[in-house]
């Protein structure tokens, strides 16, 4: 008995350092970091212009990119669940690539696309429209990257609801934007909010793929993440550790958002 | 293009399947964003010709950018497979007090900004070290930056396994007189380990790609440090998008293969279920 509960606390111990030296302790040094010379100092550095520029362009960004987001994942999921359609083994396949490709080819992809010498860059340039370096190449950088969460969340509750109650609103003379609305929507709607939680986490946090496609153009293009970068290496320490403790907690923020979406989601 | 309506079923009869509209603006909004896009770098990469292709990506710095990219991704792949399976059993089979609090924890590492995380581990495994270990500028660093990003794949992907899993057979093992570690690995083990496969090809193809979190630790060394990602990045801000593509395409050829096999394996996992 003894020794069963000697291995058991052994395992507990090894598991919870892994998670302390890999994850607690190195988050909690960059927030004892922002915070040692108080609270007026953090305050001060992510209210300079090009912070607050940098935080509502990235709101900007995450508004417009996460509503198409969710109103695509609710389409595909419905698609790949509900559908009676071919294709829905190619569009399983395909929702997925945005998560196995590095966020750096995404960018090169949308430079080649949007950019000066791009497909359509020719075109773009003789109408005036700018996309590279400006708002819709960071838009469209963050839609391709967080595209896939909406409708990996909702699939498997459209899928676990079942159609009874849908058929059930048909049969009583419902039409199916009616059906749609007011028996699927309400029914899937935790499952919806866990896709938005998650897909604006990564809308915000995005780094690599605005990287490329911004420009980082100071008080113009540069998001928070984009802005820790060029503290750093402008030798910006405590204004680095500053924005990321902001992300940090917008981070947090995300974790007692899943949390609780989650279990109001395992309750229905 | 005359298409339109219905996402329900009501009109099935009239000859429309259910699904059209939905499955239409699916397909369109992929390939207007992801497609079009991907189909560009394919195109760039083979502007010059297969030789040209060829040659940005044998040059002696893209083949060990790209080599070592693949050795950490592999490595983290297989330490957080190890320290995931563990955590999993150690969240689902043991009882603390704060359970649900790290349960939690788990997806931090998805939630946080890669850049953030980067600068996180610099901030405990930097030059500033209040402990004393420096790793920037290392190829550990890379290590501990893929380790940090990819923690959450195999714990989520085995958790569910293991809440599902009947007890009674190791029950039956134990009162068979096997011992706990014959129990582990003759009984639970190969019932986690489609699980743990799947959810380490994931951390994998995550490592591969992955950019925010190496690039402030790892000082980007040419044939040290650099990884694919960082090596793209380089050729584009040197203008040369054809040897930034010609990488790129690698990068993807690669995720397919891995998208291809966790389908593979997702199929495998789900075999006894029929």
């Amino acid at each position: 008995m003894s020794a069963e509960r000697r291995s058991r606390v052994g395992l507990r111990v090894v598991a919870l350092g892994y998670l302390a030296g890999l994850l607690l302790i190195p988050v909690g040094v960059v927030f004892y970091r922002t915070f040692e010379k108080g609270l007026g100092a953090f305050w001060a550095s992510i209210t300079t212009p090009a912070a607050v520029h940098a935080l509502f362009l990235t709101l900007e960004v995450a508004l417009i990119s996460v509503p198409l987001n969710a109103v695509f994942g609710v389409a595909a999921a419905w698609a790949l669940v509900r559908g009676r359609v071919p294709g829905k083994r190619l569009l399983d396949a395909l929702i997925d690539l945005p998560f196995a490709i590095s966020p750096v080819v995404v960018g090169l992809s949308l430079l080649l696309v949007y950019g000066r010498t791009g497909w359509l860059g020719p075109w773009l340039t003789e109408h005036g429209i700018q996309v590279i370096f400006s708002l819709p190449g960071i838009v469209l950088a963050t839609i391709f990257v967080s595209m896939p969460f909406v409708a990996r969340e909702v699939a498997p509750v459209l899928a676990e609801v079942g159609e009874e109650q849908e058929q059930a609103a048909a049969t009583l003379g419902a039409s199916a934007w009616q059906s749609f609305w007011r028996v699927t929507l309400p029914s899937i709607r935790w499952g919806i909010a866990y896709g938005v939680v998650l897909s604006t986490a990564r809308a915000i946090g995005e780094f690599g793929a605005v990287s490329v496609v911004s420009g980082k153009i100071s008080g113009e293009t540069d998001t928070l993440t984009l802005l820790v970068e060029k503290r750093f290496q402008n030798f910006d320490l405590a204004g680095a550790y500053a924005a990321s403790a902001l992300l940090a907690m917008i981070a947090l923020a995300t974790l007692v958002g899943m949390t609780a979406v989650g279990s109001r989601r395992s309750e229905s | 293009m005359s298409v339109a309506l219905p996402i329900g079923r009501r009109r099935a009869g009239a000859g429309v399947p259910p699904g059209t509209l939905a499955m239409g603006t699916s397909m369109l909004w992929i390939s207007v964003i992801v497609l079009l896009p991907l189909a560009a770098v394919v195109a760039r990469s083979l502007d010059g010709g297969v030789d040209e292709f060829w040659r940005h990506v044998s040059s002696r710095q893209a083949v060990s950018a790209l080599r070592f990219t693949l050795v950490v991704a592999l490595a983290a792949a297989a330490i957080n497979a190890a320290f995931g399976t563990l955590i999993a059993w150690v969240l689902v089979r043991d009882r603390f007090r704060g359970k649900g609090l790290v349960n939690a924890l788990i997806d931090l590492p998805f939630a946080l900004p890669t850049i953030v995380a980067g600068l996180t581990l610099l901030a405990l495994y930097g030059p500033r070290s209040p402990v004393g270990i420096n790793v920037a500028l290392t190829q550990a660093a890379v290590l501990l930056a893929l380790l940090f990003v990819t923690l959450p794949f195999v714990i989520r992907a085995v958790q569910p396994v293991l809440l599902e899993l009947d007890r009674d057979m190791e029950e039956a093992a134990a009162s068979l007189g096997a011992r706990p570690r014959t129990i582990f690995v003759r009984v639970i083990l190969p019932n986690l380990s489609p699980a743990i496969l799947s959810g380490a090809a994931l951390a994998f193809a995550r490592g591969v790609g992955e950019f925010g979190s190496v690039v402030l630790i790892s000082g980007n060394i040419p044939f040290h440090t650099q990884v694919a990602s960082v090596f793209v990045f380089k050729q584009i801000e040197s203008d040369n998008p054809v040897g930034a593509a010609a990488v790129s395409v690698v990068l993807l050829l690669l995720s397919l293969l891995v998208l291809v096999a966790i389908r593979v394996l997702g199929g495998w996992g789900s075999r006894h279920e029929r």
